[in-house]
């Protein structure tokens, strides 16, 4: 089951005819146009998670009341992945049971079901994926079940360079159980190679459920049995396409490092070109691809010279055993701007009576404090009391790698991978500061300049399979990239379906980014509609959101007629901002409320007809 | 006036004609698709076509080519801006203009007002976003942009500054009424630029022009002797004031005049207009739209480069003008009754004028209103204007004339002119202040090499062999060029360069002192070294060997040093070395 079967079984299409069903031969649509036609919408709800499902679980899913739910919360498709291994061992051992999406899941999904098993990852900065979020929600909120019936386990999916490592999986256990549910297996957390943990974890709660009599007691006690040859061989490495990773990635050639914006801009927005020639890799429009950085030497040397430890003091670096506090603090730990959170764990670390007043100060002070502060500012206006060398590393976030949405389409540009890189560039206390991953970018600029690279798939935002399907994208500043490679890909492949842009930045002279491509596509024809905002060319600032209630009728039409809708680029205003502008273009426009409103965009990002990469 | 009814040239279909005849043609009188281009937020330009239009509106549509590659490798298209030109028939500017003007510069365009060789004012740097704001600060101020460019008559020039006798007033008279009578009437300009509604009986909009327009711009010149300001042979007509007890009679008119051409071509070439007989002055605004007329169902509309007057003129003869003129007045033009030109340049500094007001000239270098480091030129003129009852006149050769100041009221102009830096033109050599250079780069699409930016630099080199030579007051006239066009009227000056490449000129010699006879190759293909070298060795045997009151322009021809251009269409043929050998 693909996006286009998702988008066919729309729970609450806007007219029978928005039902794609371009794919099919006419009789085959008009059948099922009458089918879809009668059922309602739970219905429906059931039929598109039994397509989801796929064929091996199908097979032995039923309808309403099945023993065990594997639900997964997933962004890049990690979390999905083990679910559907969850259900297929489940299924390879007769257990009865139903996969769904969070996105899809109700309320009565949870009172129908007897076993839970969670599956779900983190995202942004320690929040659910966006499909994961509304169900969340529900958990939380006053309108939440109670559970009692419900035994349940949680596999999360994180990466413990974030702060808030596994924070949606800890929720959902946490929120679980204050609603009555039992714990059936504890919750495992892992980290970015979840293979052998998510494995064992699969492998013990697929024992303790195999086979017990559909109404047997929730505890009944485990049967002790091998492990079925089939599920180990889904196990093994995903695909040759991933044989890049962030241990070990490719150094991929820099074919071009050019300015984006023109002189006079208050930013530096660089095109990167990067070959991939030879690599067999295989991305498409939508994947992000991950750079690998060491700390700057400088950066490690001035943190060296405000601690008084021994540069060659031996640390411990994770399950490989120890390596040198230089070493260590130059490839394996975050020394940049430092997060409240690591505030926190140092306050209490050196018990700073100072620095604890700050924490329980404001929080908006104090992450604006956090921000302007790199490790070694810390270090200097605080020391290090009586930590030593290990403890003072054991505070440490790990480095992690920075993403970067592909700005090319591989259709396009084979054997290269484009990316849009705004440099990070601030002053802070009276001193320049530069972005670790994006400074690196901005100063590949030799001839031999390469950085090593890994794919980073992201499966939740994909165009859709139906060429013809009209699209929309939102996406100012670097949040166009993407569209880049969206546009270029249905270029190339002489795809039917109208394509409307929104972009915007700061000054229509100095920040178009792609400016001249965008004209040209327009001019073939590939590009429908573009529409722009400029917030610093004239005195009342305009911005994306600002361009889409003004188009709210024809944005209205072309939701009508199944246009797909993308969302990239910032999180933290703009994707809200422009979350209550679709809402109040479809109450407006759709003639319903506002909460109607909500339901309508819930369920266009339930068939993924709303897609958004925020960051 | 009978006049056969041959508005477009219909002896040939359409498209058999210039592309540009079929636009105009199809344009709706002038509207095209300007509006939907202004509107389109996701391009600084519009559609190639409306390009075309806009410039009857006095707009061209330009960009900086200083960024041109910078901003290809940037994926950005190209800096688009607008330059806006004024039309201000006589070059007449009421004080209370200029601050409007001023404030808009700084306001809507690049922060400096442009004075022209046509006496009056662009606007460079004007943002599409901006353009309608722009033309309607214009025309709130009571001067507009139409007809400024196009296929239609331009901006009418008189001889500097009416207040300066009453000849001078009767020749800025007479350039505001033809300047009128001549206008396009399309209601597309009023619609587009000033929001006003179609008039709903539209119907023939042009009864003038027709929907094809010219085949060409067409430029009108009044001169009052013996000054050539003006330089009346440079234009498709010009019309000469012959004075009795110093009022204006009539006038002898000048027709085929221009300065454009195209390196190589030798079929292309700049002419001084002929005399083509005498009008009384009440005659002459029929005579201008008779003749306009004439241009308008003559002129070829095939080969846009051989569509001027000039050509036309050139192709039938003199006397055929004469007889067709005849027949559409109704009776011939009465014979030249003759005139002398002794210079083409302006008075210079403080002088008097006829009533006993005085005018003040201040040299502006290329034309260019900028503030400057130690010649505050642009808040001067504010600060000037603020206080100042009379007018500014625009000048032909891109200066201004603080007009009309009475005695009393002089020394408080001349202490702001010397709080500003602008009391010292008298210390400039004669040739910086006889100098123009056109605008050229970075703005200009047509340039080949630097003008207005290059000059000033180059004048500091030739002051030194001037000095050098003793004549640093010697009014030598000398113009630059970027393009062989000649916006700056460069054929028709003592020493003229013309560009040809990027540091590369032709150098002409021996043009006349007040404006009669064009300019004969020197030196093909100049760079500033040769230029100098060549200068330097002329000024000396000028200086050693000049007879009295003679010209630079005349000493070369006498000394042999270049031919005295005699034909037009010799001009591109004789005269070199050449370095580039050039068919014919
Ligand atoms: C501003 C000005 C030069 C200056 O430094 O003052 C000027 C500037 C330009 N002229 Fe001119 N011309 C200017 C006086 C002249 C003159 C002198 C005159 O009229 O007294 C001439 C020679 C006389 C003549 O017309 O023969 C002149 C002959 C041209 C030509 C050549 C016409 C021809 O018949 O070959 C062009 C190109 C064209 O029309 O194709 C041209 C075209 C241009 C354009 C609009 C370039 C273009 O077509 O894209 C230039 C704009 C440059 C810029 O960035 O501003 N300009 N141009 C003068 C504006 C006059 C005005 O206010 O209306
Ligand atoms: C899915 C995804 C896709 C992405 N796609 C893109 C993309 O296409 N293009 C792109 O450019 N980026 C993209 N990013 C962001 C990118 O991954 C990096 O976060 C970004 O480049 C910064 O990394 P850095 O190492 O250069 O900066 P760091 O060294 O990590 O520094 C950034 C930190 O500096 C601090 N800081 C930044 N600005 C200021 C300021 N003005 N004042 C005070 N403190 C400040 C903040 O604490 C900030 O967290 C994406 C992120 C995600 C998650
Ligand atoms: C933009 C982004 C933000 C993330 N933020 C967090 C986080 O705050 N905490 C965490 O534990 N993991 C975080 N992760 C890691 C993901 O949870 C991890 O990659 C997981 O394997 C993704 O699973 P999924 O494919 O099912 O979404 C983040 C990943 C990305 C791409
Ligand atoms: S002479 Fe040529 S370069 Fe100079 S302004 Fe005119 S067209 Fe441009």
């Amino acid at each position: 089951m693909n996006s286009q079967a998702r988008a066919m079984l729309a729970p609450e299409p806007v007219h029978g005819s928005a039902w794609d069903l371009a794919p099919m031969p006419p009789e085959l649509a008009g059948e099922l146009r009458e089918v879809l036609a009668k059922l309602d919408q739970n219905q429906r709800w059931w039929v598109a998670g039994l397509l989801a499902a796929g064929t091996a679980t199908s097979a032995v899913a039923t309808s309403a009341g099945a023993a065990v739910t594997v639900l997964f919360g997933s962004h890049t498709g990690n979390s999905e992945r083990l679910a559907r291994r969850i259900a297929e061992s489940l299924g390879a051992r007769g257990v009865r049971h139903q996969l769904i999406d969070m996105l899809e899941c109700r309320k009565t999904h949870l009172q129908e079901s007897r076993t839970l098993l969670i599956v779900v990852s983190t995202h942004g900065d320690g929040e659910p994926p966006e499909r994961a979020a509304p169900l969340l929600e529900l958990l939380h909120s006053r309108k939440a079940p109670r559970l009692d019936h419900l035994q349940y386990a949680v596999l999360a999916l994180g990466d413990s360079s974030y702060e808030k490592f596994c924070e949606a999986g800890r929720q959902f256990d946490a929120r679980l159980e204050a609603l009555g549910a039992t714990r059936v297996h504890h919750r495992v957390d892992c980290d970015v190679d979840f293979e052998p943990d998510a494995q064992r974890w699969i492998d013990g709660i697929v024992e303790r459920l195999d086979a017990p009599p559909v109404d047997a007691p929730a505890h009944a006690a485990p049967r002790a049995t091998g492990r079925g040859a089939d599920s180990a061989a889904t196990a093994g490495p995903t695909s040759v396409a991933n044989a890049y990773t962030r241990k070990n990635p490719f150094r991929a050639p820099v074919l071009a490092n050019l300015r984006l914006t023109a002189a006079g801009s208050s930013k530096d927005v660089r095109h990167v070109e990067l070959s991939i020639e030879g690599t067999n890799l295989h991305y498409e429009p939508g994947d992000a691809l991950g750079i690998v950085a060491r700390n700057r030497p400088a950066d490690v040397d001035a943190l060296l010279d405000t601690l008084r430890f021994d540069p060659q003091a031996p640390v411990p670096a994770g399950a490989n055993g120890t390596m040198a506090l230089r070493e260590a603090l130059a490839e394996r730990h975050d020394i940049g701007p430092v997060q409240p959170a690591f505030l926190r764990r140092y306050a209490q670390a050196i018990r700073s009576a100072p620095l604890e007043a700050r924490i329980h100060g404001d929080a908006p002070s104090l992450a604006r404090y956090a921000r302007e502060r790199a490790l070694r500012d810390l270090v200097a206006e605080y020391g290090t009391v009586d930590l030593g060398p290990q403890e003072f590393v054991a505070l440490l976030p790990p480095l992690a790698p920075r993403l970067y949405s592909i700005a090319s389409s591989q259709r396009a540009a084979p054997d290269e991978i484009h990316l849009t890189v705004a440099v990070v560039e601030y002053a802070a206390l009276g001193r320049a500061r530069r972005g670790l991953v994006s400074g690196l970018l901005a100063d590949a600029t030799g001839e031999d300049a390469s950085l090593p690279v890994y794919l980073h798939r992201n499966p939740g935002f994909r165009l859709p399979a139906n060429a013809a399907a009209p699209i929309v994208m939102i996406g100012p500043g670097t949040g166009v990239a993407p569209f880049r490679a969206f546009v270029a890909e249905r270029d190339a492949l002489g795809a039917k379906g109208r394509n409307w842009l929104f972009f915007g930045d700061r000054s229509f002279e100095t920040d178009f980014l792609y400016q001249a491509e965008w004209i040209d596509w327009r001019k073939r024809g590939t590009l429908s509609r573009v529409d722009v905002a400029f917030s610093r060319d004239r005195a009342e600032k305009t911005y994306v959101q600002h361009r889409l209630a003004a188009r709210g009728a024809e944005l209205w039409r072309w939701l009508e007629e199944g246009a797909y809708i993308y969302v990239c680029g910032d999180a933290e205003y703009m994707a809200p901002d422009v979350h209550r502008t679709l809402l109040e273009i479809v109450a407006r426009h759709g003639d319903r409320s506002l909460e109607r409103a909500g339901e309508y965009l819930l369920d266009l990002q339930r068939v993924r007809r709303y897609q958004r990469d925020v960051y | 006036m009978s006049e056969p009814d041959v508005r477009a040239d219909l002896s040939r279909p359409i498209e058999e004609l210039h592309p540009n005849e079929r636009l105009k043609f199809d344009s709706r009188y002038l509207r095209g698709t300007i509006e939907q281009g202004l509107a389109d937020p996701v391009t600084g330009a519009i559609s190639d076509a409306d390009t075309q239009l806009t410039k009857f509106f006095g707009i061209y549509q330009q960009d900086d080519r200083d960024l041109r590659e910078e901003r290809r490798r940037a994926k950005l298209e190209p800096r688009y801006q607008f330059m806006v030109r004024v039309r201000m028939p006589g070059g007449l500017c009421r004080t209370a203009q200029w601050l409007a003007l001023d404030a808009l510069a700084r306001d809507t365009a690049d922060g400096s007002l442009r004075l022209t060789t046509r006496q009056t004012f662009q606007f460079h740097g004007v943002r599409k976003r901006d353009l309608k704001r722009h033309v309607k600060a214009i025309v709130a101020t009571g001067l507009d942009t139409l007809g400024a460019c196009g296929d239609v008559n331009r901006n009418v020039i008189g001889a500097a500054n009416p207040l300066r006798s009453p000849a001078h007033a009767a020749a800025g008279d007479l350039a505001r009424s033809i300047g009128a009578q001549l206008l396009p009437a399309t209601g597309a300009y009023r619609e587009i630029f000033l929001g006003e509604e179609p008039r709903p009986d539209a119907g023939d909009e042009e009864p003038l022009y027709g929907r094809s327009y010219l085949p060409r711009k067409f430029k009108i010149a009044i001169a009052v002797p013996p000054d050539n300001d003006v330089d009346v042979f440079a234009h498709d007509l010009g019309f000469v004031a012959i004075l009795d007890g110093g009022r204006v009679i009539g006038y002898d008119v000048t027709v085929g005049g221009g300065m454009g051409m195209t390196h190589s071509a030798p079929a292309t070439f700049p002419r001084t207009a002929d005399v083509a007989g005498f009008c009384v002055a009440g005659d002459a605004p029929a005579v201008a739209e008779h003749t306009l007329r004439i241009q308008r169902d003559y002129g070829d509309r095939k080969d846009r480069s051989h569509a001027r007057f000039k050509y036309t003129i050139e192709d039938r003869g003199i006397d055929w003008f004469r007889r067709e003129l005849a027949q559409r007045l109704g009776r011939p033009l009465e014979p030249a009754r003759g005139f002398r030109f002794d210079s083409s340049g302006d008075p210079a500094g403080w002088h008097r004028g006829a009533d006993d007001l005085w005018h003040c000239t201040l040299f502006v270098e290329n034309g260019r209103v900028r503030d400057l480091p130690g010649r505050a030129l642009m808040s001067g003129l504010r600060e000037i204007a603020r206080l100042h009852t009379g007018p500014f006149a625009l000048t032909t050769n891109q200066n201004v004339i603080i007009a009309g100041v009475t005695a009393e009221a002089r020394p408080a102009v001349q202490t702001l002119l010397r709080a500003h830096g602008l009391d010292d033109d008298a210390r400039l050599t004669g040739v910086r202040r006889s100098s123009m250079a056109c605008v050229a780069l970075p703005t200009c699409a047509l340039a080949m090499a630097e003008s207005e930016r290059y000059l000033p630099s180059l004048l500091d080199k030739i002051d030194v062999l001037l000095i050098a030579a003793g004549l640093a007051s010697e009014r030598i006239s000398l113009r630059m060029s970027g393009c062989p066009n000649g916006c700056s009227r460069p054929y028709l000056a003592q020493i003229a360069l013309v560009g040809k490449a990027p540091g590369r000129y032709n150098l002409y010699l021996g043009a006349s002192a007040s404006g009669e006879r064009l300019g004969a190759l020197h030196l093909d293909n100049a760079g500033e070294r040769e230029i100098l070298e060549a200068l330097g060795p002329l000024f000396t045997r000028f200086a050693l060997e000049r007879h009295a009151l003679e010209s630079f322009g005349d000493f070369v021809i006498r000394a042999g040093v270049v031919p005295a251009m005699l034909r037009a269409s010799d001009f591109q043929r004789i005269g070199g070395p050449r370095k580039i050998p050039t068919s014919t």
